[in-house]
């Protein structure tokens, strides 16, 4: 049996990026607390409390953060590439989003999947059927999931002003809470809160074949005229997309994990492919800050191509004339990733 | 439990997935029902023993859980894990519709701890060790300094390649003219992994296979 693997944060992570580890967490819950408790309880001392919490707990309970400091220091100047490398990418990132929030037009390709999503929703509500949305089999703790999540909420919210139903079958309680609270929200800002349906977010079962053999069964039964699988997912990808496929489905799937890929390509009528499932938020919503988000990530590729080719063509001077001076200056261009 | 009746149980569970293959019947409902619902108690039980009394009961209440857990005993008990059980306790106040709003600051934990976590390992494994690794020389020697043409071009298929692939990924410019082409170039080089990877997979599933025939088998050995 093909064993899905666990998502979890790695315990042989070298301490050594303990810093950064410690400053990308805490950065990511106040933002993230922000966002959550503005909605919820918008008091300072609320907020103020959480952060502490928060902070004690990463400190205390994490293995990693809790024995940085201690035994190898909180910096590691081996690794300052990587420190140097995270602030000029985080900072491009916030440039871009900067400039998006002040009005400048940041302009996206086409992405031919999300295309289509109206046309999907539509064809379903025509036919009187469901729509299905398979959000992968990880848990809340993959990003994969968290993009998924955007992406559902934006579905939510078409489907919401089409009157359709939404049925999405979950492997994780969290993901499930997360689901629902998603959903909720979309149809109440889509002007429909009477429509949402709570049991249509459902739990199955956090075995990989288990949940698989149930996705089927509700694709067979129910007979959606469109299908999404957008997430992670691992050998139950071909199962899913080729049941699908069987009952004429309208199929849209996505997810960052190479090996499943081909799967998806072959049986579905368009696949996000990897960063496409990060990239369809942005695509979807239009909305300042992912789009600034979006921009950064392409000025890491471009750094990711100036570097490559300077590489190659460095490594390839040093091989054919052997000298040892294109080696010292290569050692100096290249400081950033070796 | 007695073998040859293991054995029936596997065999007929086999054959009621299987009947799938044909359509939707009830034998799969059977089997897809029972697999569902023992699989969620069994991970549930599973979730509560290996996770929840070692890591939260065990660290909170050492002495009480010195019996289920063996390096409990003679522990202090570490009062840190009282924040990691308040979180969690926070996540059961959904059940309560006027407390469920409660529940969205662990989910913003969870959230905003996975994301950060993730940065700076996706970081290395993702960004920095993958460009490291294209960059390489685009003519390979051997010792003698003679060209090794396999190696050479390997070497620049790799990085072309990626360099192809990830301007694909671009999308804050349009794929038209010189970029266009190249972009074309990157999703043949995946369409090229995609269809490669997928022959290997399948052979792989042919090995599942495999080994529920061959379970079948020792079934019906068992019968003549």
């Amino acid at each position: 049996m093909h064993l899905c693997p666990t998502t979890r944060i790695p315990r042989g992570l070298p301490q050594t990026i303990g810093l950064a580890r410690a400053v990308f967490a805490i950065a990511a819950i106040s933002t993230s607390a922000r966002a959550v408790i503005a909605l919820t309880a918008p008091s300072t001392w609320a907020r103020a409390v959480f952060a502490i919490a928060a902070l004690f707990t990463l400190l205390q309970v994490d293995p990693v953060l809790a024995q940085a400091g201690t035994e190898t220091g909180w910096i590691n100047t081996d690794r300052t590439q990587a420190l140097v490398l995270g602030i000029i990418l985080t900072g491009a990132i916030l440039l871009y989003v900067v400039l998006a929030s002040a009005g400048r037009p940041l302009f996206i390709r086409k992405i031919a999947g999300l295309e289509t999503v109206e046309e999907a929703v539509g064809r379903a509500t025509e036919m009187g059927k469901p729509i299905l949305y398979v959000p992968g089999l990880n848990d809340m703790d993959e990003v994969q999931t968290i993009a998924s999540m955007n992406l559902l909420g934006h579905l939510a919210t078409i489907i919401a002003g089409y009157d359709s139903r939404l049925h999405v079958p979950v492997r994780k309680s969290l993901v499930m809470s997360v689901a629902r609270e998603t959903v909720q929200q979309s149809y109440l800002s889509a002007g429909r809160p009477d429509a949402y349906q709570e049991d249509d977010i459902h739990y199955v079962s956090d075995a990989q074949f288990a949940y698989a053999a149930a996705v089927d069964g509700i694709i067979v039964r129910e007979k959606p005229a469109a299908c999404f699988y957008l997430g992670g997912f691992y050998a139950e990808s071909l199962i899913l997309a080729e049941t699908g496929n069987s009952i004429g489905a309208i199929q849209i799937a996505g997810t960052a994990r190479p090996p499943q890929l081909p799967f998806f390509v072959a049986a579905c009528d368009y696949t996000l492919i990897g960063e496409e499932l990060f990239a369809a938020s942005a695509y979807l919503s239009k909305e300042p800050r992912m789009l600034g988000s979006l921009k950064g990530q392409d000025a890491g590729k471009g750094i990711a191509i100036v570097f490559i080719l300077a590489g190659s063509a460095l490594a390839t001077l040093e091989t054919v004339t052997g000298s040892e001076s294109v080696r010292a200056f290569s050692e100096i261009v290249l400081w950033l990733f070796r | 439990m007695d073998v040859t009746l293991m054995l029936w149980i596997d065999a007929a569970l086999t054959l009621m997935i299987l009947s799938f293959l044909y359509r939707d019947n009830p034998f799969y409902k059977f089997a897809e029902h029972l697999f569902v619902g023992v699989s969620a108690a069994y991970l549930m039980a599973v979730g509560f023993w290996d996770h929840l009394v070692p890591n939260l009961l065990g660290k909170l209440f050492p002495s009480l859980m010195s019996g289920v857990v063996p390096g409990a005993v003679g522990r202090s008990p570490d009062y840190y894990y009282l924040i990691p059980a308040v979180f969690g306790l926070l996540l059961l106040t959904r059940l309560i519709d006027r407390w469920a709003w409660l529940s969205r600051w662990a989910l913003a934990f969870i959230v905003g701890g996975a994301a950060g976590f993730n940065l700076p390992r996706f970081l290395d494994s993702d960004f920095i060790i993958q460009v490291q690794s294209t960059m390489i020389p685009l003519v390979v020697l051997d010792a003698s300094g003679n060209l090794l043409w396999g190696a050479s071009f390997s070497h620049v298929v790799l990085v072309l390649g990626v360099i192809c692939g990830l301007v694909y990924f671009f999308f804050s410019v349009e794929h038209k003219g010189v970029l266009g082409h190249v972009s074309r170039a990157g999703i043949w080089v995946l369409m090229v992994t995609f269809g490669a990877a997928f022959g290997y997979t399948v052979m792989a599933r042919i090995s599942l296979l495999t080994g529920r025939m061959e379970a079948l088998g020792a079934w019906l050995g068992s019968i003549f």
